[in-house]
């Protein structure tokens, strides 16, 4: 969609320079005049609000690693440190922290919309599966992070993540010795994982580039799920369209981010991470990070070392393959009345499974982590490939610009839309 | 068609292999010998170092564990469990059929004398350390996913795969104990 630059510098130096390097055209042609198409939603404003907090990640945890030491002996103090005696360091440790929840938060805003609106679908697959990427990404490096305080919760989390390695056959244990540099998670382990967690948010922002740069090839999909036919009626210039309305997205995110950091910076925390970490004491109930609860719940709810590990891997790998799981022609939900149940369901089976994964492993906890775990796969593996075999999806708008007018109220519109064919798409 | 390593290396039906074909793939093979062998001490670094694998064993007194108490002592980072069984415990452990265990393992096979207990105390799921005195089978219990353990340290219900681990120890006097 991004064709080739009509971005003509205005100076001599600025023309001297983009015959030079035309980086400034590709800015121009990127930001500025990209067609965006005119009908999206604030949904479509998380990829903006992810930049900045890719930003405030790393901006905030260089500086918390001029005065964080990464040694047994010495991370908890350290931190403890920052907190009491660098200036504006609880600001900047509680912004780190929490911002890693917001970066969470608007990571699972950004998946389900993919999700509602079938942003996955064709033309966009490898966008997807960039973005799979990117989540394990901020995965690893979430954990690597929470390792860092060495905590209660820092070393035992620390633990059972490098222990579900050891499921591993003939192999398994050998691997888990090769991460932890000995026999247990200890000081080699918390260097490497210091030197992991400064590594990887620069692989995300690579990886986010390429991300970037797919989406400009393919251009936004849009809560129609049709794609632009006509780029003067279907689109509006990225500036100041998006711009504008990607600033007001983050303002308002920022506001509650500031909430949390603020009134309440230890609320997505755990107590037991304010206690030094302690090799010979398990915590009596280890729980991850709010944002791993879900896959920790499917974790837990297979009886088995290996199936249990499997599982959990696979709940974020079967998300790869989603392109070709879905058989339906009609990406957005607004026009597949019966995928939209069951996307519902899915949304409440997720956030099931979120709370099951805090509370304790037994009784009537496990049986439900179970069904959830089974609705969780049969979602992806057979509902989403039959569903498009049997669903009659509703008539989909001519166009964008048809969707919008109809919208205003305009019958003509509204009319054209509705005798176009879905299976004529 | 030959392939060689992925490579195609002559049309074999039509065109005899060139000695140009042949330096392709020795070359090919002495830089993949060379990347491979640069790589080595790149993954090899995060293995255990000398520091860590020249830890010494470590010594126990047991003289003042009383009957059916448990001993936590830290070895390699670890900590290791010494329980010093009662007669009921030693019972239980030994009358346990075989087929009921998921990792079947006589209690005779676990210990050297029936009233000292030695396992390191790491779950054998993920690496919890599992809680003396509790569970089901009054062995131990894993809170962090639920694994019960009995007087043997065998593993009985819960998603660990196999029993606690019994390390190398051996009997320098009647109550003193070298882990290791």
């Amino acid at each position: 969609m991004s064709g080739p630059s009509t971005y003509v510098p205005k100076s001599a130096i600025g023309r001297w320079f983009e015959s030079r390097l035309p980086i400034m055209g590709l800015m121009h042609s990127s930001f500025v005049v990209y067609p965006t198409p005119k009908n999206l939603n604030y949904f479509w404003t998380f990829g903006g609000i992810l930049s900045l907090m890719l930003g405030v990640q790393i901006i905030t945890g260089i500086v918390l690693a001029m005065h964080y030491t990464p040694h047994v002996d010495y991370a908890f103090q350290s931190v403890e440190h920052i907190m009491r005696d660098v200036n504006w360091g609880w600001f900047l440790r509680y912004t780190h922290a929490n911002g890693a929840s917001m970066f969470f938060i608007a990571v699972y805003i950004h998946m389900l919309r993919g999700l509602y609106f079938g942003s996955y679908k064709a033309p966009r697959e490898v966008l997807w599966i960039l973005g799979v990427v990117i989540f394990l990404l901020m995965m690893a490096t979430a954990f690597m992070g929470y390792v860092l305080p060495w905590g209660q919760m820092s070393f035992w989390g620390a633990t059972v993540i490098t222990n579900l390695f050891s499921a591993i056959p003939v192999v398994g244990a050998s691997i888990t010795t090769w991460l932890w540099g000995g026999y247990s998670v200890d000081n080699p382990t918390l260097n490497r994982f210091f030197a992991l967690h400064y590594l990887l948010p620069f692989m995300i922002a690579a990886v986010v580039a390429l991300h970037v740069w797919a989406l400009h090839v393919s251009g936004q999909n849009n809560p129609t799920g049709v794609e632009v036919k006509d780029v003067k009626r279907d689109t509006v210039p990225f500036t100041p369209y998006a711009t504008i309305k990607d600033g007001f997205a983050m303002v308002v995110f920022l506001a509650f981010f500031s909430w949390f950091i603020f009134y309440v910076p230890n609320y997505l925390g755990h107590p037991d991470n304010y206690i030094d970490a302690n090799p010979m004491v398990t915590p009596a109930h280890i729980v991850p990070e709010w944002y791993f609860l879900p896959f920790y719940a499917i974790l837990r709810a297979i009886p088995d070392k290996l199936g249990g590990v499997i599982a959990m891997f696979g709940s974020i790998a079967v998300l790869a393959f989603l392109p070709w799981l879905d058989t339906s022609r009609v990406k957005s939900a607004s026009y597949r009345p019966v995928y939209r149940v069951f996307f519902w369901v899915f949304v409440i089976c997720g956030i099931g499974l979120g709370y099951l994964g805090a509370m304790p492993a037994e009784g009537g906890y496990v049986i439900a982590s179970r069904i959830f775990t089974v609705y969780y796969f049969a979602f992806f593996l057979i509902i989403m490939p039959l569903l498009g075999l049997f669903e009659t999806p509703k008539p989909l708008p001519a166009s964008i610009a048809d969707s919008v007018l109809a919208r205003g109220g305009s019958a003509s519109a509204a009319a054209a839309g509705a005798a176009h064919a879905p299976e004529n798409k | 068609m030959t392939w060689i390593w992925g490579l195609i290396v002559a049309e074999a039906t039509t065109v005899e292999p060139t000695r140009r074909d042949f330096l392709y793939i020795t070359t090919g093979a002495v830089a993949a010998v060379g990347a491979g062998s640069v790589a080595w001490p790149l993954i090899h670094q995060m293995n255990p170092d000398a520091s860590t694998l020249a830890l010494a064993s470590t010594e126990v007194d047991l003289a003042a564990l009383p009957e059916g108490g448990i001993m936590t002592v830290k070895w390699r980072g670890k900590p290791v469990f010494v329980r010093h069984r009662s007669k009921k415990e030693i019972g239980e452990a030994q009358a346990t059929p075989l087929a009921q265990l998921p990792d079947p393992q006589k209690d005779a096979d676990r210990v050297k004398k029936p009233e000292w207990l030695v396992v390191i105390g790491v779950c054998t799921h993920l690496g919890c350390v599992p809680l003396g005195h509790s569970g089901d089978y009054d062995g131990w219990f894993c809170p962090c996913h639920g694994s019960h353990y009995d007087t043997s340290g065998r593993i009985r219900k819960g998603p660990a795969p196999r029993n606690l681990e019994v390390p190398v120890y051996s009997f320098l006097t009647d109550t003193k104990v070298r882990i290791g």
